[in-house]
């Protein structure tokens, strides 16, 4: 156990209930009082092959997989080794396996973790109807010391639809389980006292928290084709926009998806589409056009490893090039960053309303360790941020659209505003949208589309700036958490550190990161990519310290909180 | 009285912009584009409650001669931008305009989909059988022994597309082809098709004086189609792929359901997050 908190890796064949057994695991452990964070790997196959939940359960918020585990379950051994890179064990973890599975893997073994084989099939086969997965919770659940009735009652709201069979047979389940670890010999992992829950909680995976934030920023109107590991944003989407009046449209391709959002949003509704890197890809050419006629839209990129199909089910930063510079022409757009699960809500909505406001694609960053990741969090606060699109009155006369305003941006009509009718355009235009290709035109308009996004006041959501150490690390995304962690860590012994999470990341915000680095002589950059993408556009962008370390790894193995804190030990 | 009545009725010039069209003289996207205007004008329709969804090519530069809304998008994603527009705003009149080589070509997949789809949006595709604007390439719908394109000196050697046999099979309910020659005729279509719920998928033979000038013998070869409107799906395939492709007229007019969500809030966002609750 690290600190305050216990780690868990459920593995078994996919089909198996892995990940049912991990979500009622997890919310158990909220409904008893706790924090938590699961997160899921999974191979290419859709069904059958082998699948691992990681877990991490706290008395305060968690944001990130620890270091190691303190116990894996291992319904059977199967293609376990897929995952001895992402499951660390060491001489302190318990490994929980069926003593019918044969032996275990060699690196399993050689982890020094104390082998625990208990009668699991045999177990399973003596209750009626019995399930390995509901064994399994039984086991975690005595394991960690979780209220059996708490657990039951998540069990009984699970399984109910299915049957009072099923369900009689899942509670018997849990309890085996957990009469075996009382008669076994091994070692508690008590989770302690929970601590009582001043305000209401939620359990949300990234991708849920992202569609929520769009809706709540104000889009009615989505339209996306299916990719790993975007596609729960859109599953949760579907009946929840068409609950509040919007709607969502499953689009023949990414082609379509944002050229439809484009259409959407022209037609005055704010629109999004949600991806990962090879749609990206395909929509590039139209968030271009999105810049040039002024289109407000969202477009969601899920990361996941690249290039190509590359790992579409682990996750990665490296979409980060494209996402800042994979326009052609001169193209100012804003690309922003979830910084964690119950961020990728808050960035969402702040990102909707930059559109709106600004008239221009955002690109929000996420990746598949956010989205398809589950966090029990506190209830994140109301924000005020909603789309709100600057519009001409009904009647306008002499309406231009693209006219050259003082913020840079201008007034944008939408059909049915009688005056207002132009034609939105992806040629360059002179103020009016006619087509121009004279050269002042089109410095005017450049001007134009630059100077809205450079004199915006974005205040203080660009970048989450914690601690005022020497040693400052920057980094996005995902790593945030690991950051946080290790600053913790490092704090504990003394070391002052700071940590500047950039949620803005274009336009690059060359004040404020120059203030926020003020009076730090060294710079750590922590990132999830192969050629540091991060570090490169930090270098484009800033200026840094000449002490300047960085921490990269591309996917899959997520940064973990000791190697940070390593780094800044030994650098300290 | 209702707001449409006090309304004073449109003339077509109304609904053309000032613009100089950087079409050839000769086009027959000019009328095309008159057309268009008189089908707005026959159909009462108020000019910001009307939008026209291009892509790009000569035709597709038709938006800007219009006085109504309109986008000129990208090359080959008319269709897309115009299903998320009509499908966001289902009160507004969409009408999608283009050219062969935007449609079936480089935007083939949207068209198949937008078929099938069956969106209320008028699809007008000025078919010439060339890429005007890059000076004479062969298109989806030209001959496959043209060989006046560099880039295909002896002919593409691919059969042609057959636009309006695809939009059957793809599930168009609305199936039509006009001629740019008889700009009255196309006028009539076109306001037909406009008031067909649903995708109408509308062929306008608009010859290219530059690049094809044998089309200007279309105003003798081409020719009203000698039946009458099917609902006979597999009557109109028959007697689609036995055409030359140089009939005129409504040939197929289908049932199928039109895909309109609903737009309407049954709860409040607060309501949406009681599913997150621990």
């Amino acid at each position: 156990m690290s600190g305050d908190t216990v780690s868990i890796a459920i593995s078994g064949a996919g089909g198996a209930g892995v990940m049912t057994a991990a979500q009622m695991l997890l919310d158990a452990a909220a409904k008893a009082g706790f924090y938590g964070l699961m997160a899921r790997s999974s191979g290419p196959q859709i069904r059958g092959g082998e699948v691992a939940a990681f877990l991490r359960l706290g008395s305060r918020p968690v944001e990130c997989l620890d270091d190691r585990f303190d116990v894996m379950v291992a319904l059977d051994w199967l293609n376990v080794e897929r995952f001895a890179g992402e499951i660390v064990l060491d001489g302190a973890s318990v490994v929980l396996c069926d003593a019918d599975a044969g032996e275990a893997p060699e690196r399993i073994r050689a982890s020094g973790a104390q082998l625990v084989p208990l009668p699991l099939q045999e177990t399973v086969k003596n209750l009626p109807g019995g399930r390995m997965n509901m064994l399994g919770l039984g086991l975690l659940t005595g394991l960690t010391g979780l209220p059996e009735d708490v657990v039951g009652g998540v069990v009984a709201k699970g399984l109910k639809k299915r049957g009072q069979e099923v369900l009689d047979a899942g509670l018997a389940g849990v309890r085996a389980g957990m009469a075996l670890v009382a008669a076994s010999e091994v070692p508690a992992c008590r989770l302690g006292s929970s601590p009582p829950a001043v305000a209401p909680r939620w359990n949300i995976s990234g991708n849920e928290a992202a569609g929520l934030g769009c809706i709540r920023g104000g889009i009615r109107f989505v339209a996306a084709y299916p990719i790993t590991p975007a596609t729960e944003i859109l599953e949760w989407l579907a009946p929840s926009l068409e609950k509040v009046g919007g709607v969502l449209v499953q689009a023949e391709d990414e082609l379509a998806s944002i050229n439809m959002i484009i259409g959407g949003s022209f037609g005055g509704t704010p629109a999004l589409t949600a991806t990962s890197g090879p749609g990206l890809a395909l929509m590039m050419e139209s968030i271009g056009l999105a810049v040039a006629s002024e289109t407000p839209i969202v477009v969601i990129d899920v990361m996941r490893g690249g290039p190509s199909t590359g790992i579409p089910t682990k996750s990665e930063q490296s979409d980060l090039n494209i996402a800042l510079y994979g326009l052609h022409g001169d193209a100012p757009h804003i690309v922003t960053a979830a910084r964690s699960i119950a961020d990728c809500q808050f960035t969402a909505q702040w990102s909707v309303h930059l559109a709106e406001q600004l008239q221009v694609p955002v690109i929000v960053l996420t990746d598949q360790s956010l989205g398809q990741s589950r966090a029990i969090v506190d209830r994140p606060a109301d924000l005020a941020f909603i789309g709100r699109r600057e519009m001409p009155v009904a009647g306008v006369t002499g309406y231009q659209r693209y006219a050259l305003t003082a913020s840079g941006v201008s007034p944008m009509a939408i059909p049915g505003i009688p005056g207002g009718e132009y034609i939105a355009d992806g040629l360059e235009h002179a103020v009016s949208g006619r087509p121009s290709s004279g050269n002042e035109d089109h410095s005017a308009q450049l001007d134009k589309r630059a100077r809205k996004l450079e004199l915006f006041d974005y205040g203080d959501h660009w970048a989450d700036v914690e601690g005022d150490g020497p040693l400052a690390i920057v980094t996005l995304g995902s790593c945030s958490g690991p950051v946080r962690e290790a600053c913790a860590r490092a704090k504990a012994l003394g070391i002052a550190t700071r940590l500047i999470s950039l949620r803005l990341l274009a336009p690059a915000q060359e004040d404020r990161f120059a203030k926020a680095l003020e009076g730090a002589d060294r710079v750590l950059v922590v990132e999830q990519t192969h050629s540091k993408q991060f570090y490169r556009y930090l270098r484009a962008h800033y200026d840094l310290p000449r002490d300047l370390k960085v921490l990269s790894r591309p996917g899959p193995l997520p940064i973990r909180p000791g190697e940070v804190f390593d780094c800044i030990k030994a650098w300290s | 009285m209702t707001a449409l009545a006090q309304t004073p009725a449109l003339t077509a010039a109304a609904y053309k912009s000032d613009y100089r069209p950087v079409w050839c003289p000769g086009c027959g996207h000019y009328s095309v584009l008159s057309s268009l205007t008189k089908a707005l004008a026959e159909l009462g329709l108020q000019r910001e409650n009307v939008a026209v969804i291009s892509g790009i090519g000569c035709s597709s530069r038709i938006p800007a001669y219009t006085s109504v809304y309109g986008f000129h998008s990208v090359h080959g994603r008319a269709l897309p931008v115009a299903t998320g527009l009509k499908v966001a705003r289902p009160d507004l009149t969409v009408v999608v305009a283009g050219g062969d080589g935007d449609g079936y070509s480089i935007g083939g997949n949207h068209f198949l989909h937008a078929c099938r789809r069956n969106v209320d949006l008028t699809y007008l595709v000025m078919d010439n059988q060339v890429y005007g604007m890059t000076k004479g390439q062969a298109s989806p719908t030209t001959p496959a022994d043209w060989d006046r394109s560099k880039l295909t000196p002896h002919g593409t050697g691919v059969s042609p597309f057959h636009p309006l046999a695809v939009a059957l099979a793809a599930g168009a309910n609305f199936i039509a082809r006009c001629y740019a020659g008889d700009p009255n005729g196309t006028a009539r279509v076109i306001t037909e098709a406009v008031r067909h719920p649903g995708f109408s998928m509308v062929q306008i033979l608009s010859q290219c004086v530059t690049y094809q000038p044998s089309q200007k013998e279309w105003k003798t070869t081409v020719r009203k189609a000698d039946v009458t409107t099917t609902r006979d799906a597999v009557r109109a395939a028959r007697w689609l792929m036995a055409d030359d492709g140089l009939s005129t007229g409504v040939l197929y007019i289908g049932h199928r359901p039109i895909y309109r969500p609903e737009l309407q809030a049954s709860c409040s966002v607060d309501d949406l997050e009681s599913g997150f609750v621990v």
